[in-house]
């Protein structure tokens, strides 16, 4: 332990319940420095609860998250705000501000919060568009204007422009088309690795996790149940994972439908 | 069901939703009252929340002005009052009328639009990634809110009283054969300031209570689209009902001191 450095990120023995329903049931995960980690599972199993646990949106019950060693789980305000600045997210949805144009939501972090001047800013952010294959004609329409797979776009250039330590992607292909959604596995993959950043996804899209993953995990009723390289996926030898790549219907993985 | 366990669920119900609230408003007024701000974000809120409710604050006191005019006159002339119209008139715009029908026209207005704007980005996720992009929700989105409608709302107030005094002005020389000279002239010397100023307390008071019902159902909402409309019905009616519960509470505070 001495000669080791901590993980990046780690999830210790983490608990939640919504209204007496376990959703995370103890959940242990670990993710080192600079690896790209995708969490696959089921829709309901909990994937969504675990980023956001991560990120300080929701309190565990039980258990904690560890930053470079350090517990964040209690950090609020102030100095969770600040430790925010390592992250980035890549919400399921891009959540782009509505009311705002393309490069101010790009550039939000850096006008609202390090109050960058508006120049600088923009300037910013016309780059991480540009990273992200989007010219300067598209910063100056309301997100509202763009397609989904550009909205995804600009909610990564959003996520990456501040140069976090870790970013989350949240379904980061859920609603695209096949090839939209290979172009931002492309995007994310570059990106990462560009910024040398520690990634954690979730995804029940496996053309995506095999893409951007270093390792996967799999998550099933609020514990990992299988982890391993993204390599090695398809001789897991776990019936759960099995069950899940093939997509099929009969299993220990019982349909919620 | 036993009946006493209802009343007992309901009554705690109520205490717990009271004291969300309460926290909701020290917290969002904390975030008001101190830096950083978001001065962006507040001039576009006075835009939104006083400047553009103009029209329709005005509109309703001139009609509430000339339609209170027409009853007092026709009421005070079965004691041969009718004289004394303008300075109920008057009396009545500015310490009662003119800041909870603004207030209401708000409610209508505003925090329905804040209720649904916060609601959907909840929704769509915005508050959270407001989160995540190291911005606290209550200072960028709750604290320009309470304070445009806390600070613009004793304007629309003043505006109110002025117009439906020029409405009562208007029916009484147009059709009560009132001279237009004295009726000014008996509804200024009549007139004290702490009429205005105690109307246009409570109007600062309406107007946080307003935007702190939409603030406050809209930061909360769950459930989609509809979970989004449920937010703006209980804003507007909550924010209603506060309006007059506060100025009952508020009317009796100020005629027992004064």
């Amino acid at each position: 332990m001495t000669d080791e450095a901590p993980p990046k990120l780690e999830w210790r023995g983490v608990k939640k319940r919504f209204q007496g329903r376990v959703v995370l049931d103890g959940l242990d995960l670990a993710v080192p420095r600079g690896r790209s980690l995708v969490i696959i599972g089921g829709s309901g199993q909990g994937k969504s609860v675990t980023i956001k646990i991560a990120i300080g949106l929701l309190r565990p019950d039980a258990g904690e998250v560890r930053v470079d060693g350090r517990d964040v789980t209690r950090l609020r305000g102030a100095e969770r705000r600040d430790l925010s600045r390592e992250f980035g997210m890549l919400f399921q949805s891009a959540a782009l501000f509505d009311s705002l144009t393309v490069w101010e939501n790009v550039a939000f972090r850096l006008l609202n919060a390090d109050r960058v001047p508006r120049a600088e800013a923009r300037a910013r952010a016309l780059e991480a568009l540009s990273r992200v294959g989007l010219g300067p004609n598209v910063a100056q329409q309301s997100p509202g204007e763009l397609s989904g797979g550009m909205q995804k776009r600009v909610g990564l250039a959003r996520a990456v422009v501040s140069q976090p330590e870790i970013i989350f992607f949240d379904e980061p292909t859920t609603g695209l088309d096949p090839i939209t959604a290979d172009v931002i596995n492309d995007l994310i993959v570059e990106q990462v690795r560009r910024l040398g950043c520690t990634a954690v996804s979730i995804t029940h899209d496996m053309a995506s996790a095999r893409k951007i993953a270093d390792e996967i995990a799999m998550l099933h009723e609020g514990r990992i149940v299988w982890r391993g390289a993204a390599a090695d996926i398809d001789r897991s030898g776990n019936p759960y994972v099995e069950q899940f790549i093939n997509g099929r219907a009969d299993g220990p993985i019982k349909g919620a439908v | 069901m036993n009946p006493v366990r209802a009343v007992g669920r309901s009554v705690l119900g109520l205490l717990r939703t009271a004291g969300r609230v309460a926290l909701f408003g020290g917290k969002g007024l904390a975030a008001a009252l101190t830096p950083p701000m978001f001065l962006g974000q507040f001039g576009r809120q006075v835009l939104a929340i006083g400047y553009f409710s103009l029209p329709v604050v005005g509109l309703t006191a001139v009609f509430t002005g000339a339609a209170l005019a027409l009853n007092i006159y026709t009421g005070g002339g079965r004691f041969n009052a009718e004289q004394i119209m303008p300075q109920i008139v008057a009396l009545g715009i500015t310490r009662e009328l003119g800041p909870v029908l603004a207030a209401l026209m708000l409610a209508g207005r505003v925090s329905a639009a804040i209720a649904a704007e916060i609601g959907a980005m909840r929704a769509t996720e915005q508050i959270d990634a407001l989160e995540t992009l190291s911005t606290d929700p209550f200072r960028y989105l709750i604290a320009p809110r309470l304070l445009a409608a806390i600070l613009t709302l004793p304007l629309l107030t003043a505006v109110a009283d002025t117009i439906g005094i020029a409405g009562g002005w208007l029916v009484a020389t147009a059709s009560l054969n009132f001279n237009p000279a004295l009726y000014v002239q008996n509804t200024w010397s009549f007139l004290q300031s702490w009429d205005v100023v105690s109307g246009l307390i409570k109007a600062a008071v309406f107007g946080f209570l307003v935007a702190l019902m939409g603030c406050f159902h809209g930061y909360y909402a769950s459930g989609g689209a509809r979970g989004v409309g449920r937010a703006t019905t209980h804003a507007v009616v909550s924010a209603a009902i506060l309006v007059f519960a506060s100025d009952y509470l508020m009317t009796s505070v100020f005629s027992r001191g004064l």
